[in-house]
């Protein structure tokens, strides 16, 4: 049945067909149009942010929470190019994202009109896909073609740009539409062949470690990657993106591998002579440098995407596939196999690299406050059934590395693109998606100078967020490089936050939350036992810590893993055997 | 490094041509030549690549175009075993007195006298870049005014043909 209506309502009302709930953004020239029906949309709650980059970030958070496509809206010009950060942070970390925006009429298109910007071509190499709508009759087709490709395959941002003119036309509505996407055939099914090799090489391995990523969280696979575990007895490391996918207090759970991974994890790559990787990227935060990395290892590597397969260290047995279908079948097909590895001296190294080398961190003898102890109370008291972003930098290392995840999806942050400022509309977007879940944003006093205004969304939509500013007055990270490579010379990372400009609490308060502040370890529990009681409004806590606190262990940017250090000048010892 | 010739059936709408071109550069693969044209089918555009990567790369840039929304198929072809030809169109300095001698270079190579003036001639030739380097070689004595040349163009020998299968992907969306 065909229906007469614009472009915009055809917009909305595809929207609303393809199960959209919630939509960030702020309405502009361009896609003003789309605004008048939207106003009237009783199934799409429009969230009405500050600044566009909070629209994406709040859109990508959501959709980490729910496992939905998350969307975000924004005008022309500047309100687009304000979403490319977000976008490109979708991108690297794989997140399913729609962005639509407004763009000028068809014709003014290419004449540098007022609030124009070619988005769709600034967004071509950070996009799955985008498209640029010129004829209304595009529209509905066209959002379930985008909103397929995000959330199919490896999941990803597709951005729709629409002509002004395109959502004021008049259209003929037809539902449901056919998808013309002849070129995209994501393969889910792994080939049996592979699998049957991974097998074979995972029974006869004496080493293998199974190096689990974000991949296996976006399959929704835990539940089969903790089976598999089990059945086969491999120890696991938990990447970044995807921490929470396997229990952390799991026996075999030796923690996140990389840069700032612990040295259990770290060590279990180095000495493997069999590495299964599922839903990873052998990215170089993980490797180290390439060339030592794990050079004992051969190479199991499922990835849903193929490209990359191979592409930074070869794979011996490559296996292209979704993970949840990919772990499936290697259950099946090691149970096949009727025999068992044997790990039982593997697991006796791996036990004394954990015993030996567990994360730690010293405290500070003046009584100030050691962000780790910080990260340590609030995953104690908060739990794993809450939800923690972050965004980038120390206080992402050490939520990372501080706090217990034991459920999927519990920690969201910005891994590949490392976007400072992810962290509170993130936590806003994750708490829209999961009201009932409590969740608390980690974020630095640096990250969080750069998108804080959307705590005034957050108040006005209420939506009670929990933010814990892990403040050391400083761009840490940058800060810990200076120490370590440049010869202690600070150039440009003390943002003198210490000298409460601004004062976070008032900065809090004047948003409509409530602000506290903490400055010593005996009144960290008390803090924030007193922030979770407060539900009806955000909290921000400044929690002042010490500026000279480091993330360790760390692998220094393009050194060996073998060269771990787990505190300054502090290497491990390996085995004799070396 | 060496030599690989890709043929790649696109579909055929704006902005495909730029999409592949920058996925080249972002990648850090550079184009040899690159043409595009219609093919057979409508809703079908070919493009033909020459890149010179190592097999590694090929590998890669390779999966990468397939990521590709509007890439419906890739094909590499082997010279041995397809036809692969370039156009070049040559304006050289001829007057009365040497024009025979440019008129006999023509003949032997093949070409094709498209225009002549009083003091130059245009001449189209189609061939392998071996031949059409061999060709511009020998008109070089007489002076080279203008010179433009087309990407390269392949097709595989034999009967089969690589659009028929993306033909049926194409029918089953429509």
């Amino acid at each position: 049945m065909t229906e007469q209506m614009t472009g915009a309502q055809a917009l909305v009302r595809a929207l609303e067909h393809v199960g959209v709930d919630t939509v960030f953004g702020i309405p502009g020239g361009a896609i003003l149009p789309a605004y008048d029906p939207l106003y009237d949309s009783t199934k799409v709650r429009h969230v009405l942010v500050r600044h566009e980059q909070g629209a994406g970030h709040a859109a990508q958070g959501y959709a980490q929470a729910t496992g939905k496509v998350g969307v975000c809206m924004a005008t022309s010009g500047p309100g687009a190019t304000n979403l490319v950060t977000p976008i490109a942070d979708a991108y690297m970390d794989s997140v399913p994202m729609v962005a639509i925006t407004g763009q000028v009429a068809s014709a003014a298109i290419g004449t540098d009109a007022f609030q124009e910007a070619d988005i769709s071509g600034i967004t071509m190499p950070i996009t799955k896909h985008n498209f640029l709508i010129t004829d209304p009759n595009d529209i509905p087709r066209t959002i379930v073609e985008a909103f397929h490709i995000a959330s199919t395959g490896r999941p990803g941002p597709v951005l729709v740009d629409i002509a002004k003119d395109a959502l004021q036309a008049k259209m003929a509505f037809e539902w449901p539409v056919v998808m013309q996407l002849p070129g995209y055939r994501p393969v889910t099914r792994p080939h049996s062949k592979q699998i049957r090799e991974a097998a074979k090489l995972i029974v006869e391995a004496g080493r293998p470690v199974l190096y689990v990523g974000g991949g296996v969280h976006r399959a929704g696979a835990s539940a089969q990657l903790l089976e598999f575990a089990e059945l086969t007895g491999i120890p696991v490391v938990t990447t970044l993106m995807a921490r929470g996918t396997f229990p952390d207090s799991h026996p075999q759970h030796m923690g996140m591998p990389g840069m700032h991974g612990s040295v259990s994890a770290v060590g279990a790559l180095q000495k493997a002579d069999l590495i299964i990787g599922l839903g990873v990227r052998f990215d170089d935060r993980v490797t180290g440098d390439l060339s030592t990395f794990a050079p004992y290892a051969k190479i199991v590597h499922a990835d849903i995407d193929p490209a990359e397969i191979s592409k930074n260290r070869h794979a011996d047995v490559p296996i292209v596939g979704d993970c949840k279908e990919v772990i499936s079948d290697l259950i099946t097909a090691v149970r096949g196999e009727g025999r068992k590895g044997d790990y039982a001296e593997w697991w006796t190294a791996l036990n004394t690299y954990k015993a030996t080398y567990p994360l730690g961190y010293t405290e500070f003898e003046d009584g100030s406050l050691a962000p780790q102890y910080v990260m340590e109370r609030l995953g104690a008291i908060v739990g794993p059934d809450a939800i923690y972003t972050a965004g980038v930098g120390q206080h992402q290392m050490w939520a990372a590395q501080f706090i217990g995840y034991e459920n999927p999806g519990t920690f969201i942050n910005s891994g590949g693109a490392g976007t400072m400022g992810f962290s509170l509309p993130a936590a806003m977007g994750a708490k829209m998606g999961r009201p009932d879940t409590t969740v608390w944003a980690i974020d630095g006093d640096g990250c969080f100078q750069m998108t804080n205004q959307e705590l005034a969304t957050c108040t006005i939509e209420g939506v009670p967020i929990k933010v814990a500013i892990i403040n050391n007055g400083n761009l840490g990270m940058v800060r810990q490089w200076q120490t370590l490579f440049y010869n202690e010379r600070y150039s440009n990372t003390d943002l003198q936050t210490v000298r409460r400009i601004p004062d976070f609490v008032k900065l809090a308060e004047a948003y409509g939350c409530v602000g506290l502040r903490c400055e010593r370890p005996e009144d960290v529990d008390a803090t924030i036992k007193k922030a979770m009681e407060i539900n009806d409004v955000p909290v921000v806590v400044d929690f002042v810590v010490h500026q000279d606190a480091m993330v360790w262990p760390m692998v220094a940017a393009g050194t060996s893993n073998d060269d771990i250090k787990f505190a300054r000048d502090m290497a491990p010892v390996w085995d004799s055997e070396d | 490094m060496s030599r690989h010739t890709l043929s790649v059936l696109v579909e055929n709408k704006p902005g495909v041509l730029a999409r592949v071109a920058s996925l080249f550069s972002r990648r850090g693969f550079n184009i040899d030549s690159l043409a595009v044209g219609p093919t057979e089918h409508a809703d079908i555009s070919r493009m033909t690549i020459v890149v010179s990567v190592a097999d590694l790369p090929l590998e890669q840039v390779t999966k990468q175009l397939n990521k590709l929304v509007n890439v419906l198929k890739i094909v590499e072809l082997d010279p041995a075993q397809s036809v692969q030809r370039e156009l070049t169109l040559i304006k050289v300095r001829a007057d009365a007195e040497n024009r025979s001698n440019v008129l006999e270079l023509v003949n032997l190579f093949r070409a094709r006298c498209v225009d002549v003036s009083s003091d130059a001639v245009t001449i189209e030739v189609t061939g392998t870049p071996d031949k059409l380097q061999a060709f511009i070689k020998v008109l070089e004595p007489f002076g080279i005014k203008e010179l433009v040349q087309s990407g390269m163009v392949a097709i595989g020998r034999g009967a089969r043909s690589i659009t028929d299968r993306s033909l049926r992907a194409l029918d089953r969306t429509a």
